[in-house]
């Protein structure tokens, strides 16, 4: 048992970090929602450049082989500066769908050839699922990989309809997407499509869980620094208890929900069939947070908070989008309270870390 | 107690409905927050001052019918019910009015009143400075005498509707050599003024709720002062009292949204999972209707010669706490649908003006004096907790 994150994983979440920050601040955010394309190409590929795109692909298949944990810390730090890209979750729900469908060896030709274009950087996915009704950055995607009932497809941008939709956060760029489930484009059905899908939930939950602890963490530091700066009655308004109390109650939720994130991480990495109970309280845990954070955060900044001028917007409008797309609070405290009432629930201290963490025991 | 409308009030309440049944317009008016919607709302109050239904509780002189609190309360929940345009005129008519009856001279009344009741002149506030927020007392915004007229000098923020507003009234430094309370004067300024600079600010919605405000060297006559010289602050915080206390936002507004709260929650009832959304629902519904009760308790203290004490801070906070509860809730009920802002007829069927709502919910804990300083007067000036 060690609950610790490696030194080399420490390493690359700071380096990511530190290039996230620099490319990555509320102006270029802002540049952004006036471009045509949304995005900034240049980052996406520096992204590419710096492996993000191979990291979770087997070696066997061309990429890094390495696990979600290795990527929560950076899913996390993506989600500290609002990055609008769609990076986590092409990282952690696309690619490793298309390797899924590889592995159980189902798909078709195109499938193989899809995720050498990713791993060269020269493809983006995206991934529909009946839980979100739309599809962010949908209109920047070559490839979909997209649901009718248990079967999985995989379908080029030209036979899909786009229709778009506004959001509330205006990084984001939604779209319903509609399509003919055609035969030619089939990679999966029956159990093994419904099974694909499962895991794609899991995984979609688990990476806007990553990313809402990140939003939480970046709106604090930006309300505590705002509340040191701003004075009000001869003193900066963070010294008075009220405002202390905004923060620190963020942070007390903020605390509680990052080991149960690393934890659903781990296990979706080595059982992910077993990985809903964990998935689902990070998400749910991680979306409280986040959607406390940024009402008190915009409590903290008075009507400064309430401006389209404020960064805080960048951040916290982020947070009330994510906190509901794949699964909000009420679907995955749903899906723990099924799982509590159980016959056979593995309820108990002991079970924590599964049954998987108890081998030797007799 | 007799928890009874008496005849009179519930013929009262039927000829309120009937009118606004005739009156209330069939679409809803674009956002007062744009130029077009603030004409739209402004000729709804033209309507509403020709039926004598601008402000009820006014004299009969003013144009009002010399309602009392309890009609005044009948009138709004009839007014909410039939979903009748929100007030562009609410600062006039429910902040500055009682002022102007109290404090304003007999030319002042005769001069601004009447104007006000028409949505001829529509009024912002302003008070908030770029350094003065929940330290109002730390205004510097000057207005020096000179002979009959003041120079005003500085700043003013977060003022709303003053992007289309024709007037501003506000508190303005006059004895320069004042500190916090002391000094400060109560004063009319028309927004077309020359030295007068309007800077729209965007809000949450994108939309240009609020303004800036900018002074330079702006002259206007002695007249246009209100009350007092330099006793600005105790009018000021007659005014506060009363936002605060009462009229700023009347419980119909909420038990109608806690109506359409258990509406939406029927309509989603059959794909609700999560059971803390059924006791949110019926915590909104509670909650609007101990607001109502809590309204028609001290309106009745009012009609029998009370006045409002410190708990008018309660108010606040419970009804922009509340406020954020049935938006937080509505938006649960709409899942991960809540994120689209309606654009076209079908998709505003679906999600309604929840999420616009919901932002507004934002502002609820911050405006009118933030939470965390109700909290503080409650504690102290009402439990009577130590200040130090
Ligand atoms: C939608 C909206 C409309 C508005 N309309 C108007 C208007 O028409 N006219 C006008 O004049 N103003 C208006 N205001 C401004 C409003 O009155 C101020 O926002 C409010 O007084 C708070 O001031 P501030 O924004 O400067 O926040 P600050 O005073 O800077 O406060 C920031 C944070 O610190 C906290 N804080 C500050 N001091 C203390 C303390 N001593 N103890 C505990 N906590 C403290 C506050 O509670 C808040 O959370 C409006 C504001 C909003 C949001």
């Amino acid at each position: 048992m060690n609950f610790t994150f490696t030194q080399d994983q420490l390493d690359f979440q700071e380096a990511i970090a530190s290039m996230l920050k620099s490319e990555v601040t509320a102006d270029t955010i802002r540049a952004r929602w006036s471009a045509e394309a949304g995005l900034d190409d240049a980052f996406l590929a520096q992204a590419h450049e710096l492996g993000l795109n191979s990291m979770l692909v087997p070696e066997a298949l061309g990429g890094l082989g390495l696990q979600a944990t290795d990527f929560i810390l950076l899913a996390e730090a993506c989600g500290e500066v609002a990055l609008p890209e769609p990076v986590v979750e092409s990282v952690m729900v696309s690619t490793p769908l298309l390797v899924d469908i590889l592995d159980q060896g189902l798909g078709n030709a195109d499938v193989q050839r899809v995720i050498d274009a990713v791993l060269a950087g020269e493809a983006r996915v995206a991934v529909g699922h009946s839980i979100n009704p739309c599809i962010n950055y949908a209109d920047s995607a070559d490839w979909f990989l997209l649901a009718d009932g248990n079967s999985v497809y995989l379908v080029p941008r030209d036979a899909v309809t786009l229709d778009a939709k506004k959001s509330v956060d205006p990084s984001r760029r939604l779209f319903t997407v509609s399509f003919n489930p055609d035969s030619q484009f089939l990679v999966a059905d029956g159990d093994a499509g419904a099974s694909l899908q499962r895991a794609t939930l899991n995984r979609g939950a688990l990476a806007t869980a990553a990313q809402l602890v990140g939003l939480s963490k970046g709106m604090i530091a930006q309300s505590v620094q705002y509340s040191s700066d701003r004075e009000q009655f001869g003193k900066a308004i963070g010294a008075n208890q009220a405002v202390k109390h905004l923060l620190a109650d963020v942070a007390v939720q903020l605390e509680y929900a990052k080991p149960v994130t690393y934890r659903a991480a781990y296990t979706v990495g080595v059982s992910p069939t077993r990985a809903d109970f964990a998935v689902s309280h990070a998400k749910s845990a991680a979306a409280r947070t986040a959607l406390m954070a940024s009402r008190n955060c915009i409590q903290v900044h008075g009507a400064m908070g309430y401006t389209w001028e404020c960064d805080v917007q960048i951040w916290a409008k982020r947070a009330w989008a994510l906190a509901r797309e794949w699964g909000d609070e009420g679907f995955h405290n749903n899906r723990i309270h099924e799982w509590l009432l159980r016959k056979n629930a593995l309820l108990g201290p002991e079970f924590t870390f599964g049954r998987g963490s108890l081998t030797d025991v007799a | 107690m007799e928890l009874m409308y008496t005849q009179a009030q519930q013929s009262f309440r039927s000829e309120v409905r009937a009118w606004l049944s005739e009156n209330v317009p069939n679409e809803q008016l674009p956002s007062f927050d744009t130029a077009e919607g603030f004409e739209a709302h402004r000729e709804w109050e033209r309507t509403l001052a020709e039926g004598n239904w601008g402000m009820v509780t006014w004299p009969t002189e003013f144009g009002g019918r010399a309602c009392d609190l309890i009609e005044w309360l009948i009138f709004e929940e009839e007014y909410y019910r039939a979903g009748a345009p929100l007030r562009v005129n609410q600062n006039g008519i429910f902040l500055l009015g009682p002022t102007l009856m109290e404090y304003g001279t007999p030319e002042q009344k005769e001069r601004f009143i009447p104007a006000m009741a028409s949505g001829d002149e529509i009024w912002a506030q302003g008070w908030s400075e770029p350094n003065a927020g929940s330290d109002m007392a730390a205004i510097r915004c000057r207005a020096d005498r000179d002979g009959d007229e003041f120079v005003i000098n500085g700043q003013k923020i977060w003022s709303t509707r003053a992007v289309y507003a024709d007037w501003v009234f506000g508190l303005f430094r006059t004895d320069p050599d004042s500190t916090r309370h002391h000094g400060l004067s109560k004063i009319l300024v028309p927004l077309n003024s020359e030295g007068v600079t309007v800077r729209p600010i965007p809000q949450l919605n994108g939309l240009p709720g609020f303004a800036e405000i900018f002074f330079d060297d702006v002259r206007v006559p002695a007249f246009n002062l209100l009350g007092g010289e330099n006793e600005g602050w105790r009018i000021a915080m007659a005014t506060a009292g009363f936002e605060r206390g009462l009229m700023l936002r009347s419980p119909a507004r909420f038990q109608q949204a806690s109506k359409r709260l258990v509406q939406l929650y029927r309509e989603h009832g059959s794909d609700v999972i999560d059971p803390s959304i059924e006791s949110a629902v019926v915590r909104c519904y509670m909650d609007a209707e101990a607001y109502a009760l809590s309204t028609y308790q001290t309106a009745s203290k009012l009609c029998s010669g009370g006045s409002i004490g410190p708990e008018a801070s309660c108010n606040k906070i419970f009804w922009s706490e509340m406020d954020l509860l049935i938006h937080e809730t509505a938006m649960k009920l709409l899942g991960a649908r809540a994120e689209i802002e309606p654009q076209t007829a079908a998709e505003f069927a679906e999600l309604g003006t929840w999420l616009d709502g919901f932002m507004f919910a934002q502002s609820g804990p911050i405006y009118a004096g933030t939470n965390e300083i109700q909290r503080n007067i409650i504690a102290e000036r009402m439990l009577g907790m130590p200040r130090k």
